[in-house]
């Protein structure tokens, strides 16, 4: 998000409240929204119209990745020093899904971390005026962005949702 | 779980109470960590300086309680995971305020775990050679070793439940930065890595948490099914068995419940966590130690069994020497102490009373170290041609080892203890009912569908 952004933020003590905020809001055509909440909810997503998180994408594409990984490096390292050990055959099969297994999960974890760390935009070293220690402890922050000349109607429609507090901000939530 | 005065304020109160200034019986205890940690350390220079000789591990049990040690690390582990992943994929409730314990349990466990099979590697400056990286030489790890799978199997559940633990903690550290000032704050800062609980943030992190957990879950039965298969794969009498695996997975989650209960009585104590860490939660933890239990305990049967009716002398004389031979006195520990004591958690009195819960966790970690011990030694001790037995004895340093072992795991665990929330805050609020309009005590609340988290 760009850094200069220019806001108002509402906090909320209760989430029904708090929803009924984000609803009235997106149906008045004030779509740029950024909520934080202490507990995640579901109907905060629904509310927020927002869609399925594609981190599990990451976590089927680094499974994948691991299982011929784990394939690649065992059978192409046992072909390239073709050592009988055990009277094994040089290509055991049962012995190297073993090693596909375990690296098909140790690199499907890496790719939901990396995930988690591209899709959520971590780490981030700073943290944007909009935000409020109370956001992680018991309230729920609802930011709007918008216009210089939509400030006041939008602060009208946060006191009149039932916010406990209604701040103008020069800044995001989480930049 | 919950009670109805909590709220999310008060909860963020009480939890972060644990982490204020230790008083002096966590420093006495800490001192008592780092000085098994020094002995250890100690008994291991002498391994350094003098070779492997220094051990009791003498022809033909050159595995004994090096061995013994990691097998029993890598077994407490596995409760953790049980309770973090495996609970949380079947969505059960009572998981919430234990989780982050015996996921701490896990962590330190692994990390103890890890370090005897370099210990016992004689040169652990080579530990690398375990691991597949191109060479000179073009040589490669032997992958039709149970050994290298071993690796492969211990360090990838290190990693995934470093990365599992350290995820769900963020969220929490977040609220520590928020109610801490000076160094703490930039500490935490850090380490929460600027959570800020952002729909954003929510929406893919609980996406990744349950990927993780669902990862964590085959995981965890695979390391210690690998772990078995050190010993089944080899042809020595008492450990060429198929049971191996599936009764090695349960022992090791018997043994983790019992050690993550041994672990929560005393902090639920000294953190007056009462109304977070209910009898409940202890009364559940003891109802799953008689499943293991009696798993175990049928495992000792049907490999009983299995010894005789297969007919095979060898394996039947193996079975005769653990009941009745050298090390028999431990065969009877590792019988009572797993199959027998649990049963005692049929009766509610039992189980809801925490000085049993304490004195019947502890006996089982006994008892489960000493499985391991007997599996391991009686087997080698005697395998076919008597002209090759023989007996272990423990030396100083093998027993220095395993009591520095304790406190290294002891040592994580109690700067755990004051570090970071014991419990998940973020995971307990989801417990309540979400706070609405017409709260105050009007009874009217919406409650749509959650009216059972309150239990």
């Amino acid at each position: 998000m760009n850094g200069r952004a220019v806001g108002v933020v509402g906090h909320f003590d209760q989430l029904d409240r708090f929803l009924a905020a984000i609803r009235e809001l997106r149906a008045s055509g004030l779509d740029n929204l950024r909520v934080a909440s202490p507990v995640p909810h579901h109907e905060i997503d629904e509310a927020l119209g927002r869609r399925e998180s594609p981190v599990r994408v990451f976590a089927l594409v680094g499974g994948i990745v691991g299982a011929i990984f784990g394939l690649g490096l065992t059978i192409n390292t046992s072909i390239g020093y073709p050592h009988i050990t055990g009277g094994k055959p040089i290509v055991s099969m049962p012995a190297f899904i073993v090693i596909a297994f375990e690296l098909t999960i140790l690199f499907g974890a890496i790719g939901t971390l990396l995930g988690l760390l591209v899709n959520a935009r971590f780490p981030r070293l700073h943290i944007g005026p909009a935000f409020h220690p109370r956001f992680c402890r018991d309230q729920f922050g609802l930011f709007v962005f918008c216009a210089p000349d939509e400030i006041e109607s939008t602060v009208q429609i946060l006191r009149h949702a039932g916010a406990a507090e209604v701040r103008q901000v020069d800044g995001d939530v989480e930049v | 779980m919950a009670d109805y005065k909590l709220t999310y304020g008060k909860i963020d109160r009480d939890l972060l109470k644990t982490m204020e200034a230790p008083g002096r019986t966590w420093y006495i205890l800490l001192a008592i960590a780092i000085a098994l940690v020094a002995l250890g350390g100690f008994a291991f220079s002498r391994q350094i300086r003098y070779g492997m000789g220094v051990w009791g591990l003498t022809h033909p049990t050159m595995w004994a309680i090096d061995i013994t040690n990691f097998v029993f690390w890598v077994g407490i582990a596995h409760s953790g995971t049980l309770i973090s992943a495996v609970l949380f994929l079947f969505r059960v409730r009572w998981r919430a305020s234990i989780y982050r314990a015996a996921e701490a349990v896990t962590v330190f466990a692994l990390m103890t775990a890890a370090l005897f099979p370099i210990i016992h590697l004689g040169r652990p400056w080579y530990v690398y050679w375990l691991l597949p990286y191109p060479q000179v030489g073009g040589l490669w790890p032997n992958f039709r070793s149970p050994l290298i799978w071993d690796v492969f199997a211990v360090l990838t559940y290190m990693l995934v439940s470093m990365v599992f633990f350290f995820t769900g903690l963020v969220p929490d550290l977040a609220v520590v930065r928020d109610q801490s000032r000076g160094w703490r704050r930039r500490l935490y800062g850090f380490l929460a890595q600027g959570w800020q609980g952002t729909d954003r943030q929510w929406r893919h992190y609980t996406s990744a948490y349950l990927f993780l957990a669902a990862l964590a879950t085959p995981l965890v039965i695979s390391v210690h099914s690998v772990v078995s298969w050190d010993f089944a794969m080899s042809m020595v009498p008492g450990w060429h068995s198929t049971i191996f695996a599936p009764y090695f997975v349960a022992g090791a989650i018997h043994s983790g419940l019992a050690m993550v209960i041994t672990l929560l009585i005393p902090l639920r104590r000294t953190f007056r966590l009462d109304l977070y860490l209910t009898q409940t939660h202890l009364e559940n933890l003891a109802k799953l130690i008689v499943l293991t239990g009696l798993i175990v305990g049928y495992s000792y049967a049907t490999e009983y069994f299995i010894a005789w009716y297969s007919a095979n002398d060898f394996e039947w004389e193996t079975f005769r020497y653990r009941a009745l031979g050298d090390y028999a006195w431990g065969f009877w520990i590792m019988i009572v102490f797993n199959s027998l004591v649990p049963l005692l958690f049929f009766i509610k009195k039992i189980r809801t009373s925490t000085a049993w819960l304490l004195t019947i966790s502890l006996l089982i970690n006994v008892g489960m170290w000493f499985e391991r011990f007997i599996i391991i030694v009686t087997s080698l001790a005697r395998d076919y041609d008597p002209y090759t037995w023989g007996l272990y004895r423990p030396t100083w340093v093998d027993i220095s080892i395993t009591a520095g072992s304790f406190g290294w795991f002891f040592l994580w665990f109690l700067l755990f203890a004051k570090l970071l929330p014991v419990i998940s805050i973020v995971e307990v609020k989801e417990q309540l009912p979400p706070p609405m309009m017409g709260e105050a005590g009007s009874g009217t609340q919406k409650a749509e569908g959650e009216e059972e988290a309150v239990r």
